[in-house]
């Protein structure tokens, strides 16, 4: 069987975990500000991805030619997409059940996810079935040592670190982040500061539906194959990654990913079976041994 | 007046813990509600600065009626509430709890003067200004809690329970703190179970029974209403 620890594996590792990062962290910031697991998260990565998909064609006619501006356009126009869409679904769905009991929002979320899957499948310019994803940059392979890697690979791993980068400035030293991490905290005293805490939570879906529509870009160019589900089974994953890191908790969010993406990786590469079914042998165990996860606090009642 | 509640009522649910509440605040006053557990002093100001809606009653603030309008809103009108337990961002660092409190203001020079402010007035403040907020003492909390209302300015401040918890040194300290503040101009609407202390620095009072205002007068005159005497300060 070979090692199957080498470098290649390890690349292809951080990638995968780079595009489970960018969900992941929807799921744990959500979550870190309204205790709701939004179970819709992954359909924004599939929306990001159609939004790439169609804004590619547009830009492409415009611009033909130039891949750089092309790909910047389209991923503005996947993060607008995914986080609008996700700022949507919180003031129409889930705002209104704000103060109601928890399993409300959460049936909701299952709610808002399906309607968002099939209300994609049904429009004409989508439909249901796969569409093959454009090269919005020309592909081509770079070897390195032993291992030959895409150049989409690179560009998953760097957009990925270029957008978490940002979001740790913004959380640590901007205002609006610090309001983000009291409303977090503590609502109450967070509306007593003269925060308006709609809005904070709002802006929390814009930010989180935006990196999730940043990895559906991403991932439609890696697997270039895009459809209306493709967001439940990243979804449920990046979901797993925050969890294994401790929901609520955004470094955890970001290691718990990379471990994924490492793990379901070195798993494949013995039997591409063992690899589907790791993220839920992890997240068994996580749940049995250290239920709060790698950096979360404490044990609180997670759904 | 810079504030004034009439028949006011809030509704937990079924349960009715506030059923009619008057009372008014003179500018540039201290006023005192005083109370026992579950009296619905807590509830009352919460009304005041937006976090429980009203079921009945009305409330001026400053000439404006403020029933119902949503707490963030408040704020930069010149309400300021320390609340019970304080609620200090426990993984926000003490300069950053202050920081937030000038949310609403938007001259950034004005927000470090007043933080600078802060620092004179509790030095302890300061020494810890690096540390998170979850890491202070009780005492420490509630200087930063004050802190923050003082950074946030405004009318008037409202303070529940501000002893609670404190060492009698502490007690002695925050409420002198409290006299200072309402000296420099800020009216005060102070919540206490420790009655004694309360009536001590208070312009007016007014006792609190099972959601309604039973007793009121100046501080001196409830000090020494022998009801009050029996009920609230143990003589
Ligand atoms: N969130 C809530 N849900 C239901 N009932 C509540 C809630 N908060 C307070 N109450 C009830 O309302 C009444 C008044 O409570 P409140 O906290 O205003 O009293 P308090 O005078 O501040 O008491 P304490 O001195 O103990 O702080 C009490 O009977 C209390 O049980
Ligand atoms: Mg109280």
């Amino acid at each position: 069987m070979g090692s199957i620890f080498n470098a290649q594996q390890i690349v292809n590792g951080l990638q995968v975990g780079s595009i489970y990062a960018l969900i992941a962290l929807g799921y744990t910031m959500v979550y870190g500000i309204v205790r709701l697991i939004n179970f819709a998260h992954g359909d924004f990565f599939m929306i990001g991805a159609y939004a790439a998909y169609g804004s590619f064609f547009i830009f492409n006619s415009m611009l033909a030619g130039k891949h750089g501006s092309i790909a910047f356009l389209v991923l503005i126009v996947s993060m607008l997409a995914g986080g609008l869409i996700a700022m949507l679904a919180n003031q129409l769905a889930y705002k209104p059940l704000r103060y109601k009991p928890k399993l409300s929002s959460l049936i909701t979320a299952i709610g808002v996810s399906m309607f968002l899957e099939y209300f994609f499948s049904a429009l004409p310019m989508i439909g249901p079935s796969y569409r093959s994803f454009p090269d919005i940059i020309p592909k081509v392979q770079i070897s390195l040592g032993s291992a030959t890697i895409s150049n989409y690979v690179v560009i998953d791993i760097v957009v990925a670190a270029v957008l978490m980068i940002g979001l740790t400035f913004l959380v640590r030293k901007t205002a609006l982040g610090k309001a983000m991490r009291a409303v977090s905290q503590d609502k109450d005293a967070a509306r007593l500061m003269g925060i308006d805490i709609e809005k904070v939570i709002g802006f929390t879906f814009l930010i989180g539906g935006s990196f999730a529509g940043a990895a559906g870009l991403l991932a439609g160019m890696t697997y270039p194959r895009i459809f209306p589900y493709m967001g439940i089974q990243p979804g449920l994953k990046a979901f797993i990654a925050a969890v294994l890191g401790g929901i609520g908790n955004i470094p955890g969010a970001v290691l718990g990913a990379y471990i994924m993406g490492l793990a379901e990786t070195f798993a494949s590469a013995y039997n591409s079976l063992l690899g589907e079914g790791i993220a839920f042998a992890i997240l068994i165990i996580v749940l049995l041994v250290r239920p709060r996860g790698l950096l979360g606090e404490k044990v609180a009642d997670k759904i | 007046m810079m504030l004034v509640v009439k028949n006011l009522k809030v509704s937990y649910g079924k349960i009715e813990a506030i059923k009619d509440v008057s009372f008014e605040v003179p500018d540039g006053k201290i006023v005192t509600l005083i109370g026992a557990n579950g009296a619905g002093k807590t509830t009352t100001l919460r009304a005041i600065s937006g976090l429980e809606k009203c079921a009945a009653g009305s409330i001026e603030f400053d000439g404006k009626n403020i029933t119902n309008m949503e707490a963030h809103k408040l704020v930069p009108l010149g309400i300021s509430h320390v609340p019970e337990g304080r609620k200090i961002f426990p993984t926000l660092t003490v300069r950053e709890n202050l920081e937030l409190a000038g949310w609403t203001l938007k001259d950034k020079k004005l927000i470090k003067e007043r933080m600078e402010d802060v620092f004179e007035v509790f030095p302890r403040i300061k020494e810890r200004a690096n540390q998170l907020g979850g890491t202070l003492s009780g005492g420490e909390q509630q200087m930063l809690a004050v802190g923050r209302a003082l950074v946030t300015g405004g009318k008037i401040l409202l303070l529940d329970e501000p002893s609670m918890g404190l060492a009698p040194v502490l007690v002695d300290e925050i409420f002198h703190q409290i006299v200072e503040i309402n000296k420099r101009g800020m009216t005060v609407l102070l919540v206490e179970q420790n009655a004694a202390e309360a009536l001590d620095i208070a312009d007016f009072a007014y006792v609190l029974e099972v959601g309604y205002t039973t007793i009121s007068g100046t501080a001196k005159e409830i000090a020494e209403d022998p009801r009050v005497r029996e009920a609230y300060l143990g003589v």
